[in-house]
């Protein structure tokens, strides 16, 4: 296996050498046939940038031991369970950047759209005649994903950059929201309350323990299934598949992670003599949002076209794409997202208010999918990689919050492990295009 | 079969002909334009003079070609780009299109594969006139065309790209492993066997390679005719072969070719016939074997070539009528 050669080889290049630049790119579990192959190609696909959840993984694993070791409450059950709460929000909103950064555009308006929409189902709740809260939801998820569309078919049609566009979306957006805020809540002061209900119980309430093992022990036996018919089925068919151990560890990585997470969550986490027990509803809705838009990426044609728009637009329109349709679908979708992000937000803090603060949301958001292995240039990443990155982003607050350091550290701290990330991600593309 | 029309148009283009070469319109069923060497275009019909394009038959017998232009003209603006083209493309044959920079290949390509739509003239698609305006509308006939930038994503795998906007959908699903197994079938049938996985990102794959996956998608469409756009021009050596032998392959799976290309090295290896573009107009055209590299070059540059002079003149009529 070379360690040099990466990307297309230069003209009358040596067999060897192909050979191995193909190794080093492939997946590893297209063409390893033991687990120790496995890991050798694996290895030389981190060369590449292109390695999966576990680098990111190991980085998360690296903060929590030093935040952990500065501080013995961060592993406790009440501080866990807060982060995910923290995790949450980030982790949906770096999902929804996830669909336009795989175009290779981006969209900075939806830390705006997300609390207009919330706003609208926050004022669609207030008490005297509330609405079922479906349609409350509802509404807050489609005043996001329509703004968002509409920012999608100008970028396409009118061919501007997407970053001007969202930028004046941003804008917009934030008008738009001290303009409803003052209809919605006209004596609130530019805030408006989430009356209790279902919404605010997303964070206030808890899977019951019981519950909680059913669920997880039938997430990863559903997985693990759904893993093993492929390869069989692969097998059967003739094609090779991954190896049964590497499989088999997935799993077994997938039912530790599992098992911990409702460890933690079952864990009381009261104070005083009040007992506190449970998976918060808000975790499984974001391991709900990222299988359901994993399978959409993975899975059907629209993923399917927006790598491949990301990835070459030209072929993609040569090979009878609707560019326009797929961006505004994908755009759409960005927006949708943040809707749903604007939701768990708003039961977070229990209100929506004129004073969020959008812009900074947004390049969270784009942090997180960038730190979890999307590239800002198109055509590569994965939506489970978002939610591990906005893990980091709220590990990296919640620590130094923790250790009693205010914002001036968080911002920096942040900063640096998105431009870590950044440079990893152009280091990687310049390599695999100019080697 | 020659018509009629091909000796009525010679003597009133004589005068005007920058060839010396007997002037042969492509209105020869392919099996002439191909067995007789001595056919050399007619440079040079105007617009108007010329009774030929309303008055030709399509050839009715049975080894029609596959494709038939027809005095197709194509301008942009003031500067005509294609002059009076008439040229036939025949089944399961290479036939190679060469021209210095600015003949005309890749306006007469991008004409036949529906990106243009000509100006003037006619194309036969198995003698029935058909009209391409969209890309479209060329592939949906089985006219699959291979640019040189090969039109792949790089961060997709190999099936991924052989299937793109074609994508076979089984429960919801994309059907990964129908589409890998055809993909797998397909390249096999074009004997690549260099590629180690049909699931590797075609941006890892070497030149010879990708050219290879492009080619093998155009083959999936069950394309009747494979146009290659400077196939060979950013390869080294041994990735030249492997493209050659693909040709090669695809012409035994029955399957026309036109490659467009500078390299006469490659065009006299696979080509079976040869076509020559000067400034817009088909100067020459005829079995590969007839022409040797000077010849051509000469072809390219002045349209015509005193080593070609020995060829016998007259036949060209009267050989056609043998068929």
């Amino acid at each position: 296996m070379s360690t040099d050669v990466q990307g297309p080889p230069p003209e009358a290049t040596e067999p060897e050498e192909e050979t191995g630049s193909e190794v080093a790119l492939a997946a590893p579990e297209v063409i390893a046939n033991s687990l120790g192959e496995y890991a050798r190609i694996w290895l030389s696909r981190i060369r590449n940038g292109d390695s999966g959840a576990l680098p990111v993984i190991a980085g998360l694993i690296v903060i929590v031991i030093y935040f952990q070791v500065r501080s013995s409450l961060f592993l406790s059950a009440g501080n866990l369970v807060n982060l995910a709460g923290q995790a949450a929000w980030i982790a949906v909103l770096g999902m929804a950047e996830v669909f336009v950064l795989l175009l290779g555009e981006i969209d900075l308006s939806i830390g705006y759209t997300a609390p207009l929409g919330a706003t609208f189902t926050c004022w669609l709740l207030l008490p005297p005649h509330p609405a079922p809260w479906p349609l409350a939801v509802l509404v807050g998820l489609a005043v996001p994903a329509i703004f968002s569309g509409l920012e999608g078919l100008i970028v396409t049609r009118l061919r501007l950059p997407s970053f001007v566009v969202t930028l004046a979306g941003q804008l917009l957006a934030l008008g738009l929201l001290l303009e409803v805020m003052d209809s919605a809540a006209p004596s609130g002061g530019g805030t408006i309350r989430l009356y209790p209900g279902v919404l605010a119980d997303l964070y206030s309430s808890s899977v019951s323990p019981v519950a909680g093992w059913i669920v997880m022990a039938a997430a990863v036996a559903g997985a693990g299934a759904l893993f093993l018919v492929r390869d069989t089925r692969r097998r059967a068919s003739n094609l090779t598949a991954p190896p049964l151990s590497v499989t088999v560890l997935k799993i077994a990585a997938m039912a530790v992670a599992g098992v911990v997470v409702v460890l933690v969550g079952n864990t009381n986490r009261g104070v005083g003599f009040t007992v506190v027990r449970g998976v918060p509803w808000v975790v499984l809705v974001v391991v709900v949002v990222v299988f359901a838009w994993s399978v959409l990426l993975g899975r059907t044609r629209f993923g399917r076209y927006v790598y491949a728009i990301g990835g070459n637009a030209e072929a993609a329109r040569r090979a009878g794409i609707s560019l326009t349709r797929i961006r505004v679908l994908a755009f759409t979708l960005c927006g949708l997202t943040a809707g749903i992000m604007g939701i768990i937000y708003t039961s977070y803090l229990g209100s929506v208010s004129t004073g969020v603060q959008g812009g900074q949301l947004v390049l969270l958001a784009v942090a997180a999918g960038v730190i979890g292995g999307t590239s800002l240039f198109g055509g590569r990443g994965k939506m489970v990689g978002a939610v591990l990155g906005g893990l980091i982003v709220a590990v990296i607050y919640n620590g130094l919050e923790l250790l009693g350091l205010g914002a001036a550290p968080q911002y920096i701290w942040t900063a640096v492990v998105l431009l870590a990330a950044v440079t990893v991600d152009t280091l990687a593309r310049r390599r695999s295009s100019t080697a | 079969m020659t018509t009629p029309s091909a000796e009525g148009a010679r003597p009133a283009d004589a005068g005007r002909a920058s060839s010396p070469h007997p002037l042969v319109t492509g209105a020869t069923d392919g099996k002439d334009a191909m067995d007789t060497p001595d056919h050399t275009q007619d440079p040079a019909p105007q617009g108007g003079t010329d009774p030929q394009a309303s008055t030709e038959p399509p050839a009715s017998d049975g080894a029609q070609p596959l494709l038939r232009l027809v005095d197709v003209g194509k301008s942009f603006g003031p500067v005509r780009v294609l002059n009076h083209i008439t040229l036939d493309i025949p089944p399961g044959l290479v036939t190679a299109v060469v021209g210095d920079n600015g003949a005309g290949k890749s306006t007469l390509i991008k004409t036949i594969s529906g990106i243009y739509t000509q100006d003037e003239g006619q194309i036969l698609w198995q003698g029935r006139q058909v009209h391409l305006h969209t890309p479209k509308d060329a592939t949906d006939l089985g006219i699959a065309t291979v640019y040189q930038d090969l039109a792949l994503c790089d961060n997709l795998d190999i099936v991924a790209n052989m299937f793109l906007g074609r994508e076979e959908v089984k429960h919801f699903q994309l059907d990964e492993i129908g589409m890998e197994k055809a993909a797998r079938k397909t390249l096999a049938d074009l004997s690549v066997v260099t590629v180690r996985s049909v699931r590797q990102p075609v941006g890892s794959l070497s030149g010879g390679q990708r050219q290879a996956v492009a080619v093998a998608r155009a083959v999936m469409r069950e394309a009747k005719l494979v146009i290659l756009d400077e196939p060979t021009a950013a390869l080294g050596v041994t990735q030249t072969r492997v493209v050659l032998d693909l040709i090669k392959r695809l012409k035994s799976q029955n399957i026309a070719v036109i490659v467009i290309s500078h390299n006469l090295n490659d065009v006299q290896s696979v080509a079976d016939r040869i076509a020559v573009l000067r400034l817009g107009r088909l100067v020459a055209v005829g079995s590969a074997s007839q022409y040797d590299a000077e010849s051509i070059v000469d072809l390219m540059t002045t349209g015509t070539s005193k080593r070609l002079a020995a060829a016998p003149a007259e036949p060209s009529a009267g050989s056609s009528r043998e068929h």
